[in-house]
């Protein structure tokens, strides 16, 4: 057996964070979909802290992730919120249809 | 006292000019008309102190200008010469305030017009009351304005208009060189007070200077700069294009400003720097030469002109000529005695005329009137007064004068003397013709107007006659009573005093009495040879003029002046001006300059505007991009 160290979960950790990127920027369709991106942006990087502060006996990075998620939480809910008050101002949430800070 | 004769009008053109809209074009001319009159009261004061108690004083009214070595006051300079120039611009300015009640009432900007005529009277007050040459210039571009606003008066006339800009652009000429000439006094003397430079002025008899690379003296370069000033503004030849067209302006304002006073203010300047002309004998004999020039040129060209206020205008222009050569002999008093005359004289015959064309109704053309001298009878006195004080007749204001004038150039006894006399003979002979040729049209032969009808000629209302008889009564008798002031000969209580200097004191002696004679008879037989050649026998100045074809040409175009100048002057500086305008400030300027940066910004911005497609998830990979490379560098580093 492959005895699971730090590289792993950092790689995990990256792995997450690219997907999240990349949703951001080839998502087309749906602005939730960018919020969720952004949701797995936070997640890998609390991956990375939760494995150091194991790694480094350190418990602030464990405290932190607390953190991270309830700030995640509410930017989730007030980005659902906006996406709700858009949606009822213009119709539409489709990513494609959204260009109005066109110049 | 004294300072109210200047501040007067001052408050009369600020009350009218500004309030004139609140206190109504009536009380505007009154106000006006009355502070100037009160003016002038205090003036004829003035002037009977300065003669009868030898008054004299300068009252500085302020400091002006105190900067290094130049300390200029705004002052009050009170001499013989002074008083009388105070005498008669305010005397004139006053009796043409009143006059201009009458003539402008049919006009629509009467408290503006008062207030230009008040504000000129002001400025040629400070013009003849200045102690330094700067307040000197300070009056003389004032004047200069005024008439530039008194020309253009009715400034819905395109060549009113373009008279004005005339008037003002021939002015700058001349005042170019006055500039320069008092810029070349306070380098040479450090100061620009009368007093101070005139003491200095012997120092500096051998002084040589270097001017456009020729070697000239100091004060012959001083003297020719001043000159080129007052031949600009008393429109000697050369200089002279402006004052003809200057009669766009009404007739009150010709009166004043183009016959009375401002135009004399070039003669005023020689005679008050005649300390320095004195020192400069190559000069005075070119102010003589210019002086016969104008008055021979101007006399020829009013003999054919058949616009009535030309006609005065040309007279006017050959007048002046007389008191420059006057001055340029060195009888300076003389030049200021013809100044005086010609005042009383000249202003008559204008405001005359300007009856005239209110009679007619605004025609101007003495080949459109005729034969109304039973209709206006009291304009006809007058201007045959006027006319004939003019012309010399004997014992009128204008003979003492005026042969007075040739008899002291006969009696100076050069080359340039003797020419200059025989000149003024030759020149006063054609002022009798065109003043009686002006005359006999204007009032005899046939009624030649077709536009209205003889029964609907008018006399002028009485407020147009009062200042007429008022200046009639001048005409007749200034000449008369102040001869003795002004132009006695080898007098120790000399009236002059120390305003005028005379390096050698002016020969006592007495013409030929042959000389003396001729100017009156010439005068005297002019007037049946007028009246046989312009009312008896029409067709002897037809045949002279087919005959003389070409002369006549040459005559009727003014010499071909304006053509010259336009040619060589006005044609190349608008092509420059369109050369520097369509090519250089369009083309190569704003082409580089504002519209190219602007041109370019634009593009650049067009370019730059894709960038901005409004796809945020487009903004963030570019944040992520930049946030990726400035992380990068940083590790790098």
């Amino acid at each position: 057996m492959v005895s699971i160290g730090l590289g792993h979960y950092l790689t995990l950790g990256a792995v997450i964070f690219t997907i999240g990127i990349i949703g951001i920027f080839l998502n087309r369709k749906n602005i939730i979909v960018i919020l969720m991106s952004i949701e797995l942006i936070l997640l890998a990087v609390n991956i990375n802290l939760v494995s150091f502060s194991i790694f480094l006996d350190d418990l602030t990075g464990q405290v932190f992730t607390l953190f991270i998620l309830t700030v995640a939480a509410a930017e989730a809910a007030i980005g659902l919120a906006i996406i709700v008050v858009y949606y009822r101002n213009s119709g539409t949430i489709r990513v494609e249809e959204i260009d109005k800070l066109k110049g | 006292m004294e300072l109210s004769i200047i501040f007067l009008p001052l408050i009369a053109s600020i009350i009218s000019g500004f309030f004139g809209r609140f206190i109504g074009d009536r009380n505007s001319e009154i106000v006006t008309s009355l502070l100037v009159s009160i003016s002038a009261i205090l003036s004829i004061y003035v002037f009977y102190e300065v003669v009868v108690n030898n008054y004299q004083e300068n009252i500085v009214i302020a400091k002006w200008i105190n900067s290094g070595s130049l300390d200029v006051n705004w002052s009050m300079n009170i001499d013989p010469l002074s008083s009388v120039m105070l005498v008669v611009v305010t005397l004139v300015s006053s009796l043409v305030h009143v006059y201009s009640i009458g003539y402008m009432s049919h006009d629509p900007h009467k408290p503006r017009f008062m207030a230009y005529l008040s504000l000129f009277t002001f400025a040629m007050l400070m013009l003849v009351t200045s102690d330094n040459f700067i307040q000197l210039f300070f009056g003389w571009e004032g004047v200069g304005l005024c008439s530039y606003f008194l020309i253009g008066f009715w400034f819905k006339k395109e060549s009113a208009n373009t008279a004005a800009i005339k008037a003002f652009v021939v002015n700058r000429v001349g005042d170019f060189g006055f500039a320069l000439g008092i810029f070349l006094i306070f380098y040479l003397f450090g100061t620009v007070n009368y007093n101070e430079v005139f003491q200095q002025i012997p120092t500096i008899t051998d002084t040589n200077l270097n001017f456009l690379g020729i070697e000239v003296g100091a004060i012959n370069l001083i003297c020719f700069l001043l000159f080129i000033g007052a031949m600009g503004k008393s429109a000697q030849i050369l200089l002279h294009t402006w004052l003809p067209d200057a009669m766009e302006g009404p007739t009150p304002v010709s009166a004043l400003i183009h016959a009375a006073t401002m135009v004399t203010a070039g003669v005023f300047l020689v005679v008050r720097c005649s300390p320095i002309y004195e020192y400069s004998p190559i000069i005075l004999n070119l102010i003589t030469i210019i002086g016969m020039t104008t008055a021979f040129f101007a006399a020829t060209v009013a003999l054919v002109q058949t616009d009535i206020k030309k006609i005065i205008a040309y007279s006017t222009c050959s007048q002046l000529g007389y008191m420059f050569f006057a001055a340029g002999v060195g009888a300076y008093n003389v030049a200021m005695f013809h100044l005086f005359t010609h005042a009383f004289f000249k202003a008559l015959l204008f405001l005359g005329s300007g009856s005239v064309i209110h009679a007619f109704k605004d025609e101007q053309n003495i080949n459109n009137m005729g034969a109304v001298w039973k209709k206006l009878p009291y304009t006809y006195a007058l201007m045959i007064i006027g006319t004939l004080a003019l012309t010399g007749f004997p014992f009128l204001s204008g003979f003492y004068s005026k042969d007075a004038i040739i008899e002291f150039a006969y009696l100076k006894g050069n080359t340039v003397g003797y020419y200059a006399a025989g000149v003024g003979v030759f020149t006063a002979f054609l002022t009798a013709i065109y003043s009686w040729r002006l005359i006999f049209k204007t009032f005899h032969g046939e009624y030649n107007n077709k536009s209205i009808k003889i029964e609907e000629t008018h006399e002028s209302p009485l407020i147009m006659l009062i200042p007429l008889i008022i200046l009639s009564i001048g005409a007749i008798f200034a000449g008369f009573i102040f001869k003795d002031l002004f132009i006695s000969l080898g007098d120790q209580n000399n009236f002059w005093a120390q305003s005028i200097l005379f390096l050698e004191p002016l020969s006592t002696e007495h013409p030929p009495t042959w000389f003396l004679l001729l100017t009156p008879i010439l005068v005297l037989i002019s007037i049946p040879i007028a009246y046989y050649l312009f009312v008896k026998n029409k067709s002897i100045p037809e045949q002279i003029v087919k005959i003389n074809r070409p002369l006549y040409e040459f005559l009727v175009n003014k010499w071909y002046f304006d053509e010259l100048y336009d040619y060589i002057i006005v044609k190349p500086s608008q092509k420059i001006g369109l050369f520097l305008w369509k090519v250089c400030d369009v083309k190569i300027i704003d082409g580089f300059g504002p519209d190219g940066i602007s041109m370019l910004i634009k593009k650049i911005s067009q370019k730059a505007n894709k960038f901005q497609s409004g796809f945020i998830y487009q903004y963030a990979f570019v944040m992520l991009l930049g946030f990726s490379a400035l992380l990068t560098y940083l590790i790098i580093n």
